[in-house]
């Protein structure tokens, strides 16, 4: 596995088309990774008929809602975890 | 063409014509066949948020099964005899005294189908998907919950492979109730986590 529990990642900004299952609204964003979920078919390749194999991992990743909107009403400990495909992740620069 | 209803609203939208005109040709083709699209109906039907609320009953009597709800929800489903049977994982998030849990899908409608049943209409809507990651506590004042000064509001989108549901606090002042009592504080939007339980001065035990 790439990554783990308490890495610092980055959502990839790429503007791939089609069934991609990582929200516009984290792209760029950085957070943590916080659980490995599990492994399963890339669903931008079952989408089209194809196996999606082989199996990708899928981490919990963690955000800070004051990093995610600019004028975010809420606590700054206040967060949001998505599910995000280890190939949209990268490790953030100039942390661990 | 059957004469089933698949939703109680929306039968005449765009949607609702293109969804009847693929079941059609599915069954003219021989893809499908009726018993089996009633079989499938039968199916999401028979499930509901009061398989949610048993879950959480018993969560809140049995230390044990709370353990197993928290680390292995299918599991813990299929102990209290339910099929969770679904390829996505099932993952029960609890809400503490430090921390309140929220779920959407923001980008379709992904939900815990198989515990329980279709989501509500407004879960599906683009306004509860946009607001409830950018302004989660305003998505709660409107269905009447405000998170106490100092809880943390955790927002879930479910975007891939894991289906989320909340395990909601037990309520002040059910001591003395049963499980099945509880069970009946447990409403479909504390599953989700837009509200809290019923607290049971509010309730009818009958």
């Amino acid at each position: 596995m790439t990554f783990e529990p308490g890495d610092r990642v980055r959502v990839l900004p790429s503007e791939k088309p089609g069934h991609v299952r990582t929200p516009a609204y984290l792209k760029g964003k950085a957070g943590w990774i916080e659980t490995l979920i599990g492994e399963f078919p890339n669903p931008e390749e079952l989408a089209y008929g194809h196996s999606g194999l082989p199996e990708r991992p899928l981490y919990k990743v963690g955000f800070r809602q004051t990093d995610l909107w600019k004028d975010y009403r809420g606590p700054a400990e206040d967060c949001l975890y998505a599910d995000i495909y280890e190939h949209w992740l990268e490790p953030e620069r100039g942390t661990k | 063409m059957s004469n089933h209803s698949h939703e109680e609203a929306g039968t005449t939208s765009p949607y609702a014509a293109r969804i009847r005109a693929i079941e059609a040709l599915l069954l003219e083709k021989g893809v499908l066949t009726e018993p089996e699209v009633q079989d499938s109906i039968a199916y999401m039907e028979a499930r509901s948020p009061a398989n949610g609320a048993k879950l959480v009953a018993r969560a809140w009597v049995d230390p044990d099964f709370k353990e197993l709800l928290l680390a292995d929800g299918k599991a813990a489903a299929s102990k209290l005899h339910m099929d969770p049977e679904h390829p996505a994982e099932f993952i029960v998030v609890e809400n503490t005294p430090e921390v309140h849990n929220l779920i959407v899908c923001t980008l379709c409608s992904c939900y815990p189908r198989a515990i329980l049943g279709r989501p509500p209409d407004w879960y599906k809507s683009f306004e509860y998907r946009k607001r409830a990651v950018n302004e989660p506590r305003a998505v709660m004042r409107d269905f009447g919950f405000e998170p106490p000064e100092g809880v943390d509001v955790v927002v879930h989108d479910s975007t891939a492979d894991a289906r989320y549901m909340v395990l909601p606090m037990r309520p002040s002042g059910t001591e003395c109730m049963d499980e099945e009592e509880l069970a009946e504080l447990v409403t479909r939007d504390a599953l989700v986590g837009v509200n809290v339980p019923r607290s049971p001065s509010r309730t009818s035990l009958g």
